[in-house]
């Protein structure tokens, strides 16, 4: 599994990350985090609003925080 | 000495700390605690800070958080996106990129991915522009902050200020760079479509407007006209309808349980008859007590919890704003750390020169989130002009040195370079002929 978070390193950005690592560990799930903070970066990923969540490369969420149950029901 | 030296680039760490301790050390033993200035300034922030969380917290801060949070939850962003894809028209990609600022940007840190994703994908350097510039001046949060601290006037010249310019920069970048703009191909329109609207819009309008009522009217200053006096005078029994309002909307439309929104109303209520003459309380109470609501039902927590993400990030940026403006310049007709003729000699009067070195200084400084208002707060307090200020507020959020080296990174050094040109003059314009007309 592997989770990309978009996002320029602001609050939520971090928030995203704790919960996508809480929801994985929740489902013992094995799991790469890649950050994605270069601006041209997040814009060539096709991302207009961060932070953005993509599970093996497919965007799942973009300009919100997702919660743990929810990263937990696309995990499965 | 040599062997001080090996020492220190051994252990880097503790030499870094000795340092910090000595310069620490240092500043504290030079401290002039005994002048008169120096003591009077820490009294001049805290009594400045005092004084906005006693008359902007709860009857503007806390409705525009309120708002905000709305905003980014029941406003569908992808029905503002569709008109800004690859596949718009042009000017009304550009007079929808102008306005739409203050419906999608309310966090500094949005914008800049939204400008590249308008840039590269969707409609063009124009609207990316014109959206880059207007987004963070006339978001809800800036408009009323501006027009609560700084009077009415220079907030809705802010706002209005800021979609013409936007418009016009905008539409001036595309023309300087048509030829390139020709040659550009779309991509994907990903992001730039319709997404699911769960609300009818006739419902969202009602709602948004019944909210923005109450803030306003809540806010409403006593002034020299005389309907102004009139609607001043029945303000709290307006606002009142309108919560009562908000309140039955929400009953009817969000499902919320009518006996829980009772139970506000009963304790809004009770709150007001008993203590009268405190207006702050019962409006705080409708404030959190409909947040709490929000929070307790599953489908409107994300309400709640935008809310409180606004409030978090914003708040403690601008309490310090405030306190470090009161430190350095004072209230007005008080003295800071800085002193009023240097404030004078810089930026005071009306004049072209004071005009345009504050939209320059503008232009560079980085202010996060709001801190700018109350700085140009204390300035016009220690003696800017009206003129200055107006050029400081259209310069200042929507450019500074961090932010232009990103802004770089997506479009170039020449039009970076053009676009902040853009800026300045026309902000140094802009406040010129508003403090002398």
């Amino acid at each position: 599994m592997k989770f990309t978070i978009y996002g320029s390193g602001c609050n939520k950005c971090q928030t995203l990350i704790t919960n996508a690592e809480e929801a994985a560990k929740a489902l013992g799930v094995n799991y790469d985090i890649e950050k994605i903070t270069n601006t041209n970066s997040i814009i060539e990923a096709g991302i207009m609003r961060t932070p953005a969540l993509a599970i093996d490369d497919d965007i799942v969420i973009e300009g919100k925080v997702a919660s743990v149950n929810k990263i937990k029901d696309w995990l499965t | 000495m040599i062997k001080l030296l090996t020492l220190y680039k051994e252990n880097p760490r503790q030499g870094h700390l000795l340092l910090l301790i000595l310069v620490g050390f240092l500043v504290i033993y030079f401290l002039p605690v005994n002048s008169e200035r120096f003591s009077n300034a820490w009294l001049e922030s805290i009594r400045l800070t005092n004084w906005y969380a006693r008359e902007h917290v709860i009857l503007c801060l806390l409705p525009a958080f309120a708002i905000a949070g709305a905003m980014a939850v029941y406003i569908s962003q992808g029905a503002v996106m569709r008109y800004l894809g690859p596949k718009a028209s042009k000017p009304i990609a550009l007079s929808v990129a102008s306005v739409s600022g203050t419906l999608l940007a309310v966090c500094s840190c949005t914008v800049l991915p939204l400008f590249g994703g308008i840039y590269k994908r969707g409609a063009g350097l124009g609207a990316a522009i014109a959206f880059l510039y207007s987004g963070p001046a006339i978001n809800i949060m800036a408009v009323v902050v501006t027009a609560k601290v700084l009077g009415a006037e220079l907030g809705f010249a802010r706002a209005g200020g800021a979609i013409l310019f936007a418009l016009v920069i905008g539409a001036i970048m595309h023309v300087l760079y048509r030829k390139e703009e020709a040659g550009r191909s779309s991509v994907s329109d990903r992001g730039f479509s319709a997404d699911e609207q769960e609300k009818p819009l006739s419902i969202t309008v009602i709602f948004f407007s019944l909210m923005i009522g109450i803030l306003v009217f809540a806010n409403w200053a006593a002034a020299d006209s005389k309907t102004w006096m009139a609607i001043y005078q029945w303000k709290w029994q307006i606002t009142s309808l309108l919560a009562i309002a908000l309140g039955v909307l929400l009953v009817l439309r969000w499902q919320w349980s009518i006996f829980h929104m009772l139970i506000l109303a009963a304790i809004v209520g009770l709150s007001a008859l008993l203590i009268p003459g405190v207006p702050q309380l019962p409006f705080a109470i409708g404030v959190l007590g409909v947040m709490s609501l929000a929070a307790l039902n599953t489908q409107d927590q994300e309400w709640a919890a935008q809310t409180w993400d606004f409030t978090k990030q914003i708040m403690p940026l601008l309490l310090a704003g405030v306190f470090i403006a009161g430190l350095l310049l004072g209230r007005p007709g008080y003295h800071g750390l800085i002193p009023d003729e240097w404030v004078n000699i810089a930026v005071g009067g009306n004049s072209l020169l004071s005009t345009l070195l504050a939209s320059i200084l503008g232009a560079f400084m980085y202010f996060s989130t709001l801190t700018e208002v109350p700085i140009v707060k204390g300035l016009l307090g220690a003696g800017m002009g009206k003129g200055p200020a107006l050029a400081l507020l259209l310069a200042g959020p929507a450019l500074s040195l961090p932010n232009m080296l990103v802004i770089r990174t997506i479009i170039g050094t020449q039009k970076t370079l053009v676009y902040c040109a853009l800026v300045v003059v026309m902000a140094t314009t802009t406040g010129f002929i508003y403090g002398n007309f």
